[in-house]
């Protein structure tokens, strides 16, 4: 009966990369509510098999977990029904209350210009396929390597490359009408 | 290398991936081909307009501790991700691991003294102890006035001191000891060339009257008064030991 040092350290390795979890969740799942469930049940999965983690990269083991659950979710789903609903409560959030964004100015024209272009952001980045947006999510706003990606994605540094690669430039393609527009 | 390649490379340029002699190599090309550097230029424009304006979701400050409630191994909360592949998974599991602690904490059960035999064993040891190794007293006086303020500083409690010389009960000194994971005084008594072991350590439990046992040959008296517990142990006659307790408690109420 180990349970006190396995909660330790699941304590120690999986407690700290929550965010990280939480955030590939919300753009994995298109919504907080379903993210949250995500996570609690890759924590539990996490938590069966902390003893088998020896690595030194708790967040890319997590992330891993993360993302396979969301998988078996997301083909289960699938198999129900071919049209998964596009989560409004996800795309009405207001960055403000999600995260890490600094404002350089304060004028209320700029700010209210820089909360549409995020928004626009924010909705064409959801709107990627998921194959380029969980690369794209895990390379700009978890900051994760490409060794890292191609572990946790299970396919070769080259192909991480080349997704970033296209869904960039599906991302610039989908911003760009609206960006003529103005 | 190719335009081509170097193309499908520009992407690794923007994040840096890259070992040296191909960014040297990629630069190289970047410098003549007007194509590439514009796609080079947007690649790098989109990465960092999504990090500097794409928000990060934090989870909620709840959902740390809403994890923590559901890992003990019992009851994890069900939500519809996975729940028939787990369910048999976690409780069999959870039953086996139940079953086995049970078996194994009865059978540990069982093997162990009580607490009261542990406790006479390791008082009558370390009465023998004190004998054995000619360290009885750490603060020989039959002052009891030397005595009790000897304690102060060492133990986190002040034992009651009281010298009986008057009774036959002479108050030798007094020693620091270990008992039950706590450090206890004991004071020595000596009655007619008996050395008497009081081990006296505060409790929480009701006053108790004095209860005899003997064993190994030796005799304890135990009881328990004003929040402390005391164990008196000696070869003394039963009798005798009892008559120390008794003249104890009657002291110790004035």
């Amino acid at each position: 009966m180990s349970e006190p040092t396995k909660n330790g350290r699941f304590q120690m390795l999986v407690m700290p990369h929550l965010n990280s979890a939480f955030n590939l969740a919300c753009w994995l799942t298109r919504s907080r509510h379903d993210a949250e469930d995500l996570v609690q049940e890759a924590s539990l999965r996490a938590f069966r098999f902390v003893d088998g983690f020896h690595g030194d990269d708790a967040r890319a083991w997590l992330l891993t977990i993360v993302r396979n659950t969301f998988y078996t979710w997301y083909q289960e789903q699938h198999a129900q029904q071919q049209n998964t609903l596009f989560d409004e409560e996800f795309h009405s959030l207001d960055t403000a209350d999600a995260g890490d964004l600094r404002y350089r100015d304060n004028n209320p024209e700029q700010l209210l210009l820089r909360k549409d272009s995020e928004r626009q952001l924010q909705r064409a980045l959801a709107s990627l396929p998921l194959e380029f947006r969980e690369v794209m999510v895990m390379r700009e706003l978890e900051d994760l390597s490409y060794k890292q990606i191609a572990g946790i994605v299970g396919i070769p540094i080259g192909t991480v490359m080349s997704r970033l690669g296209r869904g960039r430039k599906l991302l610039a393609k989908i911003l760009a009408p609206a960006n003529q527009g103005e | 290398m190719e335009h081509s390649e170097i193309m499908e490379l520009l992407p690794a340029l923007v994040d840096q991936e890259l070992g040296i002699a191909d960014t040297l190599a990629v630069q190289r090309h970047l410098d003549t081909c007007a194509e590439c550097r514009r796609e080079y230029a947007e690649q790098a424009a989109l990465s960092k307009r999504v990090r500097s304006e794409t928000a990060c979701f934090n989870a909620p400050p709840d959902l740390a501790a809403r994890i923590a409630n559901t890992l003990p191994q019992d009851k994890p909360r069900r939500s519809n991700f996975l729940a028939r592949w787990h369910f048999n998974w976690l409780q069999l599991g959870s039953a086996m691991a139940t079953l086995l602690l049970a078996a194994w904490s009865v059978g540990f059960y069982l093997s162990l003294p009580s607490a009261q035999e542990r406790m006479t064993e390791e008082i009558i040891a370390s009465h023998v102890r004190s004998l054995q190794a000619d360290h009885l007293t750490d603060v020989a006086s039959t002052d009891q006035h030397t005595v009790k303020p000897w304690f102060n500083g060492r133990l986190s409690f002040s034992p009651p001191v009281i010298d009986l010389a008057a009774q036959g009960f002479v108050l030798e000194g007094g020693r620091l000891d270990y008992l039950d994971g706590h450090p206890v005084a004991a004071l020595i008594y000596r009655h007619q060339k008996h050395p008497i072991n009081l081990y006296i350590w505060p409790t929480n439990s009701k006053d108790a009257g004095p209860q005899a046992q003997t064993s190994r040959g030796y005799h304890l008296v135990r009881w328990s008064s004003d929040e402390m517990t005391y164990w008196a142990v000696s070869d003394v006659a039963e009798n005798e030991l009892l008559k120390f307790s008794g003249i104890l408690r009657l002291a110790a109420h004035q």
